[in-house]
């Protein structure tokens, strides 16, 4: 188990990375903490594999340093780093039983025959393997194949972390659930750093402690799940994160007060406008499901236009069009909407200020 | 799916037709010379085993049959490990990779009985730039008159011609292992060997198993390059089961012997093909529960 600390890192597949969109990873600096279940969260292409690969040593980065508790290993190769990968798709050794294809990665590092059998009993146990442990690794259907990569994974007691690398793709949902929850048992018993990648914002929200949000080779956000949703740090987490995503309006600044479409909207935190610079790009963004809709004309609100409905059944999805863009606005399922004009009230806790995609003020204080 | 009717069959008829004239006539027209004495087109005799027990009793064709063991097992002795090697060793991408391709296959453009002859001129110890190096390290060598060296030259000689496709199919097998399986090797702490014995050596089943079947039946049927090298020679230390075949039938114009010879021949590559599949597909099943 260990600190890792990614210093500076950045990665080009180019030989010679001339400009920023050569590189599959931008300049990032990062630390995962010990013993922190981590998902990394992010459209596909935006370098989570690349960042994986870096830590444990498959690739090795363009600049910047990896750490492992202090200790330099950016040239270690990844034998030597004691880390522990699962990949997207299964990779087992056919021709041994799955027994052996446990036992793999712990005879390679010389581990005592009994231990081994304990810990391979005990995996086994987890991923419901131990009916076939003597069968024939390369005759098993391909989840059972995958189950047996994560079992690779999970069998050293002593890894610095386990990479997750996609691994439930193959996976079908019911058992993709099961498997997740028994990841997030396993974690939960032997503290040890997890980090699982993954595109799919449900499972990095169920699974984690902490969501590290990748995008376009950068990592914008690193929180909890729950300061994901309150306060994204940049656009594309508020996009991305939420179903659906954050609504971001295009606005003007001016006195503590976001202006949309002429309409002055009240916002809680007046650090926000600190250092705006000339020709800044200013959003606000809220949530669905903090906006409110109302039909009487309130004392602050914008005026929209309703254009449609989405009824959810528990929830209804309202699409409305402002001045500065649409807006979606979720309400209880049982309420009544009527269409044509309403007002939308924006509640000021609620409402962020971005200046050129990133959350700014003191809501943002403590982010990348 | 209930089947409609069997009309489908009717689209195998050209197939099956253009087969029948390649394949079973000509085979037909051989069994029937098995079985036969043959004197003239009106002037002939049923025989039945006969020809095939003189065969089977026959002292050219058991030495010859031998010797084809021999020279066949030590060719995929030799061509399929030093195959692999030499795939393993290949540039796997880039501007070497594309070069090492084209020299390796140079030697399988080269027909047969050039081949034959390139080797008669470089081993000859006088004028063969191989002949006089081997004799310059104070080798007494004569592949024309020694029959260790003889044997020596036609093994050298198929393994430069053939060794290369062994490689060739190795390297396809090789490039087709996705990089994940070596990054999970890596992770999981293995050696070069165990990367090897466990994940190269396991993916490349299938491409060995059509490069053992290629070269066996290939070898066990050689004919041109000792032909042209050695003539079978000395004696008929080198003179492998296609050439006595040969002499048989266009030499001596035993009809009759010779075509129940090439059943027997015809039959025991079959057999042996067969021997090779069912095995090496046996040892990639293994044991289940």
């Amino acid at each position: 188990m260990a600190r890792i600390e990614l210093a500076h890192l950045a990665h080009s597949y180019l030989g010679k990375p001339a400009e920023e969109g050569d590189y599959a990873l931008r300049p990032t600096s990062h630390v995962w903490e010990d013993g922190v279940a981590y998902a990394l969260l992010g459209p596909s292409g935006c370098g989570k594999t690349t960042l994986l690969n870096i830590m444990s040593g498959l690739l090795r980065p363009t600049s910047g340093r990896v750490l492992f508790d202090g200790r330099d290993v950016t040239d270690l190769p990844t034998e030597d780093r004691n880390i522990a990968q699962v990949f997207q798709f299964p990779v087992v050794y056919d021709t041994m039983s799955v027994f052996d294809n446990l036992a793999f990665p712990l005879r390679n590092r010389k581990t005592p025959e009994a231990e081994i059998r304990s810990r391979i009993e005990e995996v086994a146990e987890i991923l419901d393997l131990a009916s076939c442990l003597r069968q024939r690794a390369g005759t098993l259907a391909s989840d059972a194949r995958q189950k047996i990569s994560m079992g690779r994974g999970l069998v050293r007691t002593d890894v610095s972390a386990i990479l997750f690398d996609e691994p439930l793709t193959v996976i079908d949902p019911h058992l993709k659930n099961s498997l997740r929850r028994k990841l997030g048992e396993v974690h939960r018993e032997s503290r040890l750093t997890l980090i699982y990648v993954t595109h799919d914002q449900t499972e990095a929200l169920t699974f984690a402690d902490r969501v590290v949000v990748m995008h376009e080779g950068e990592i914008v956000q690193a929180d909890t799940p729950q300061a994901l949703f309150e306060r994204p740090a940049h656009t594309f987490v508020g996009h991305f994160v939420g179903s659906p995503g954050m609504n971001f309006l295009s606005c003007e600044v001016d006195g503590g007060c976001a202006v949309v479409d002429g309409r002055r909207i009240r916002l809680a935190d007046d650090t926000a406008m600190d250092g705006a610079k000339q020709g800044d790009r200013w959003e606000l963004g809220v949530r669905p499901m903090f906006l409110e809709l109302v039909f009487e004309r309130p004392t602050e609100g914008v005026p929209v236009r309703i254009t449609h409905v989405e009824d959810l059944g528990s929830s209804k999805i309202v699409t409305a069009t402002t001045g500065g863009g649409n807006l979606k606005v979720r309400v209880g399922g049982e309420e009544e909407i009527r269409d044509g004009s309403a007002w939308v009230v924006f509640p000021p806790e609620q409402s962020l200020l971005y200046r050129n995609s990133r959350l700014c003020g003191k809501s943002a204080a403590g982010q990348p | 799916m209930k089947t409609e009717n069997n009309r489908a069959w009717f689209l195998v008829l050209p197939v099956f037709a253009l087969v029948a004239f390649s394949a079973i006539v000509p085979l037909m027209t051989v069994v029937n010379y098995s079985v036969q004495d043959i004197f003239g087109p009106d002037d002939r005799v049923f025989v039945g085993a006969e020809w095939y027990r003189e065969i089977l009793q026959d002292d050219r064709l058991q030495q010859g049959l031998l010797r084809q063991f021999v020279f066949s097992f030590a060719i995929l002795l030799i061509e399929i490990p030093l195959g692999i090697a030499v795939a393993l060793a290949m540039p796997r991408r880039g501007r070497l990779a594309s070069l090492t391709l084209v020299v390796l296959a140079l030697p399988l453009l080269i027909p047969w009985n050039v081949v034959g002859t390139i080797w008669q001129i470089f081993g000859r110890a006088d004028i063969g730039l191989g002949g006089v190096l081997v004799t310059a390290l104070g080798v007494d060598y004569n592949y024309a008159a020694n029959p260790f060296d003889a044997w020596a030259t036609v093994l050298v000689m198929d393994v430069w011609h053939w060794t290369s496709l062994v490689a060739l199919l190795c390297f396809s097998g090789l490039k087709a292992i996705p990089d994940a399986y070596y990054q999970a090797a890596k992770i999981d702490g293995a050696s070069a060997w165990a990367v090897f014995r466990f994940v190269q050596l396991p993916k490349l089943k299938n491409v060995l198993l059509i490069a053992v079947l290629l070269r066996f039946m290939d070898s066990f049927m050689i004919y041109s390059e000792p032909f042209v090298l050695t003539g079978g020679g000395p004696g008929n230390s080198t003179t492998f089961l296609s050439q006595t075949l040969a002499r048989l039938a266009v030499g001596q114009f035993d009809l009759g012997p010779a075509a129940a010879f090439s059943l027997i021949y015809f039959l025991i590559i079959l057999l042996f093909c067969w021997l090779f599949y069912t095995t090496m597909m046996q040892l990639g099943r293994g044991s289940q529960q």
